[in-house]
């Protein structure tokens, strides 16, 4: 026994050597650390800019932009490119740990439309590359849900007391205190501490209807039937569309939340021109409709948008009018005595 | 053998040495340091302000103790007779059922809480099944709900570490010597007696490193919580999680240290009356034997 | 208890603790993307797992974290082991309490109390990040005191009089220690190894404080997985850990009992 365990060992070690070596076996010129949001991209992209660049990249998902911030402050990570959303990315800018992108080494960002730059969270564009924007949604099973109770189009549905058990909400504060704040008709930007006690009440009021707190869970959840009502975003609504046909969804009455979320160079970068080639390969127009028809969010890519299919473009969720766009809120970076009140409450959420 | 003053420093104990060093930097500078971050804020000062957020989770404390609890009392209950029936069994089939009992272990444990998810789900196996059988004897069948609750998150402490308690209740068993069992026995004591007197007793060894091996990880789980609780249940380690990686946006060494030292602490405190309780009931079983 | 309580006991407890793996057993077969609905044999999800490039590389990772770690804190505690064992009471008590306070710890506390470590060192010296040498340290570190504890009651055990007369008779202290101590102590060695490399191909806790972005192992790729949409990539990749568990120890257990009957033969004869 002892000697078929020597061996194993041996084998094993030996084994896992020669991985190492054979990793070694193709070199690559440089090598990024990529940071991107849980199913946010076309997987066979990221080997495509490896064989043609030459850069190896080095693929991790997270699921909010507060644990990724956590991540990177900590210091514990060595990420070239990440993809946060618009109040995020203000709030590290003003952290310092962006850099200053050159955009003479990203030439494709002639193709992203006028419209999504210089954006209030990055005023003169000196810091990011709009990948993907969209509204938030609140999404319903036609099957369980009735109209009535969807007429309104309102917030409200997902306190609804007939759906207890079946109502899913965020895992982040951000968007569940959006939602919250929203509903009692305040800012999602609010600085008013009432107001956000009034939330976090709202939100503790909800917990015994919540079947549970979660993030891309959703898709399952929501496929399988296994909860009829949750709050999303819109792209991932189309997703959950398509192989689930009696999940509809419709932009809050009240006010949604708009995002834009934007590819950046982290100052402690060590290879910033491979991070730029990245950025500059994800907004060639192929590619950038290959992700957008992977993901389903809508796209600020001018070449993406018309080679879409005008089934996609053409929807009024994913790409909202303009008089619906009027009414949505972006997300700005909340000063930091709110934000702090802000995770109390969650923890007094989750701990209640 | 040559009497040395200085054991640490000695030549012959200059094998130690690269573990000294290793445990002196990477165990013990690191519980200084948590105790260290425990007593200060973030410029670095002294403060007792940390200490206040125990108060603030104590519930969250309790749940977690009771929770575990629970599971381990559950353990307890679940392995004893099956580490007595394979204890019985003869010697060769022992071994291939102790294998049996440890391979699951080997599996990862975060794929075997994963599985549980879809087996709880309303939508899951376990509702599927019955609702099939209650289809078939057209009984009304609302399903049961399971999966996101405080029962599941018990569920599944006792699946994860029932093995760590079949284990050693099973070790401690095999050494008892069975002719003191066949000497009781012919002395005319009956099965009950034979075992509240002698195989009882002598067990206790075994039941205590069972408890402790299952209290331990159960209390200050953080995965468990969050896989089979859907994120309504934040236990003591969600929330030290949360402090030190959180993704509520707030990250705080300082609290998230303070409370991993009330974890030490509690776990030093619990096992501590473990001992306590081991001792006693050595004496006692000792008695016996004489 | 009756013959038919203990076999139907037996077979709860089993059917517990095997249940969920056959589930996932099961649906690693599945024709169609659902866990609960089951539709078609099919072996895609085997194909899918090893084109994932994220899987395998991890997988690598783990390989190559438990073999190291292993090796190294096996090397290590051994030698500890020795001095340990030549130490006074009061000195070894008080080695082994330090030793076993990462056994006795929680995980998690191990973990942040190693994470407070890196960080604080990062901030400090600005000189690397977390990645493969933390968490190799950080594996190392939790893997030492089970060698240790292996290794030291084989020790107790060892007749002490060989390693004596080999010194007599003029071996140098060295060399009687790899040719008399060390095969008497191989047993200890080789199951402390097996443990280390074990616990630390199946740590997910201490890796996900200490790891970085670019080195990560299976249970951290595992746990994202979870977090994500379903795949039953993750079926087939539990399938394939299982089966592999499964023969190793099938392998180990025939050994042992051929062994066990070949000794009985000997007795008989």
């Amino acid at each position: 026994m002892k000697k078929i365990i020597t061996f194993a060992l041996c084998f094993v070690i030996v084994f896992s050597f020669a991985t190492v070596l054979a990793g070694c076996g193709n070199s690559y010129d440089a090598t990024i650390n990529v940071y991107n949001w849980g199913e946010y991209i076309d997987l066979s992209v990221i080997s495509e800019f490896e064989k043609e660049h030459n850069i190896k990249v080095n693929y991790t998902t997270y699921d909010q932009n507060e644990s990724m911030y956590t991540k990177i402050i900590s210091g514990s990570a060595d990420y070239d490119v990440v993809i946060p959303s618009d109040y995020m990315i203000s709030k590290m800018i003003s952290e310092d740990l962006l850099a200053e992108l050159d955009f003479s080494n990203i030439p494709n960002y002639s193709y992203i439309d006028e419209q999504y730059k210089n954006l209030a969270f990055d005023p003169e564009n000196k810091y990011s590359v709009p990948y993907t924007w969209g509204t938030t949604v609140i999404l319903y099973n036609d099957k369980y849900v009735s109209a009535e109770d969807v007429a309104e189009q309102s917030i409200d549905l997902l306190w609804n007391e007939k759906y207890a058990g079946y109502i899913l909400m965020f895992d982040n504060p951000r968007d569940s205190f959006g939602l919250a704040l929203k509903k009692l008709g305040y800012s999602m930007n609010s600085t008013d501490k009432n107001h956000w006690a009034a939330a976090a009440a709202e939100l503790q009021k909800q917990k015994p209807l919540v079947s549970a707190y979660v993030m891309d869970l959703i898709f399952d959840k929501m496929i399988s039937e296994e909860a009829y009502i949750a709050p999303y975003y819109a792209g991932d609504w189309l997703t959950i569309y398509e192989q689930n046909e009696n999940v509809k969804c419709y932009i809050p009455s009240e006010g949604a939340n708009l995002f834009v979320d934007s590819m950046c160079v982290l100052k402690s970068s060590k290879n910033k021109q491979a991070a730029e080639k990245f950025i500059n390969f994800m907004c060639e127009t192929d590619i950038a409709v290959r992700n957008a028809e992977a993901i389903g969010y809508a796209t600020p890519h001018t070449g993406a948008f018309e080679a879409l299919d005008a089934s996609v473009t053409g929807n009024e969720f994913v790409y909202p009018s303009k008089e619906k766009l009027a009414e949505t809120e972006v997300f700005v970076n909340l000063p930091q005595d709110i934000l702090t009140l802000q995770s109390n409450h969650w923890i007094d959420l989750k701990i209640d | 053998m040559m009497k040395t003053k200085k054991p640490f420093f000695s030549a012959k104990n200059l094998t130690v040495t690269p573990y000294a060093v290793w445990m002196v930097l990477f165990v013990l500078i690191p519980i200084g340091l948590v105790v260290y971050f425990a007593f200060t804020d973030a410029n670095g000062t002294f403060t007792l302000e940390n200490l206040s957020y125990i108060k603030r989770y104590a519930e969250t404390f309790w749940l977690s103790v009771e929770l575990a609890l629970i599971s381990t009392v559950i353990c307890l209950l679940l392995a004893y007779p099956m580490a007595f029936i394979i204890a019985k069994m003869p010697t060769e089939r022992q071994g291939s059922a102790i294998l049996l009992i440890m391979l699951p272990m080997w599996m990862n444990f975060l794929i075997r809480t994963y599985a549980w998810m879809t087996i709880l789900e309303n939508n899951g196996i376990i509702n599927r099944f019955v609702g099939m059988i209650a289809q078939w004897l057209q009984i009304e069948f609302e399903g049961f709900s399971m999966i996101n609750t405080n029962g599941a998150i018990v569920l599944g402490m006792v699946y994860n570490y029932l093995p760590y308690m079949i284990l050693p209740i099973y070790t401690v068993l095999t050494k008892i010597d069975n002719s003191l069992i066949e000497a009781a026995r012919d002395l005319g004591s009956s099965s009950v007696h034979v075992f509240r007197r002698i195989i009882a007793p002598l067990s206790v060894p075994g039941v205590i490193s069972g408890i402790t091996m299952v209290f331990v990880p159960a209390v200050s789980t953080f995965i468990i919580s969050y896989l089979l609780g859907g994120g309504k249940t934040y236990l003591i380690g969600n929330i030290i999680e949360n402090y030190f990686l959180g993704s509520s946006g707030a990250i705080n060494y300082n609290v998230g240290a303070a409370l991993s030292l009330l974890l030490m602490i509690l776990i030093v405190v619990s096992m501590g009356i473990m001992n306590h309780f081991d001792k006693d009931s050595e004496s006692v079983g000792g008695g016996m034997i004489v | 208890m009756s013959k038919h309580l203990k076999r139907l006991y037996s077979f709860l407890i089993f059917a517990f603790l095997y249940a969920p793996i056959l589930v996932m057993v099961v649906y690693s077969f599945n024709g169609i993307k659902s866990r609960s609905v089951f539709e078609g044999f099919s072996l895609q999800w085997y194909k899918a797992l090893f084109e994932d490039s994220l899987i395998l590389e991890s997988f690598s990772n783990s390989l190559i974290i438990a073999a190291l770690s292993a090796l190294i804190a096996t090397v290590i505690g051994t030698f500890a082991a020795v001095g340990i064992n030549k130490m006074k009471k009061r000195t070894r008590s008080a080695y082994l309490f330090v030793n076993n306070i990462p056994v006795v710890n929680p995980d998690i506390v191990t973990a942040i109390s190693m994470m407070i470590l890196f960080v604080f060192f990062v901030s400090v010296t600005k000189m690397f990040e977390m990645g493969f040498w933390t968490l190799l340290i950080a594996h190392i570190t939790f893997n030492i005191p089970y060698v240790v504890l292996n290794v030291l009651p084989k020790l107790r055990g060892m007749d002490n009089n060989i390693y004596d007369a080999a010194l007599d008779l003029g071996c140098p202290p060295i060399k009687s220690f790899f040719k008399v101590v060390l095969p008497q102590i191989m047993p200890g060695i080789v199951t402390g190894a097996i443990m280390a490399f074990t616990l630390s191909l199946d740590d997910f806790i201490i890796s996900y404080f200490n790891s970085g972005t670019s080195f990560q192992t299976l249970p951290i790729t595992i746990y994202s997985m979870t977090k994500k949409p379903y795949s039953p990539k993750i079926n087939a990749l539990s399938t394939l850990l299982f089966v592999f568990v499964l023969v190793l120890m099938l392998i180990v257990n025939l050994r042992q009992t051929r062994t066990a009957k070949d000794k009985k033969k000997k007795e008989k004869s």
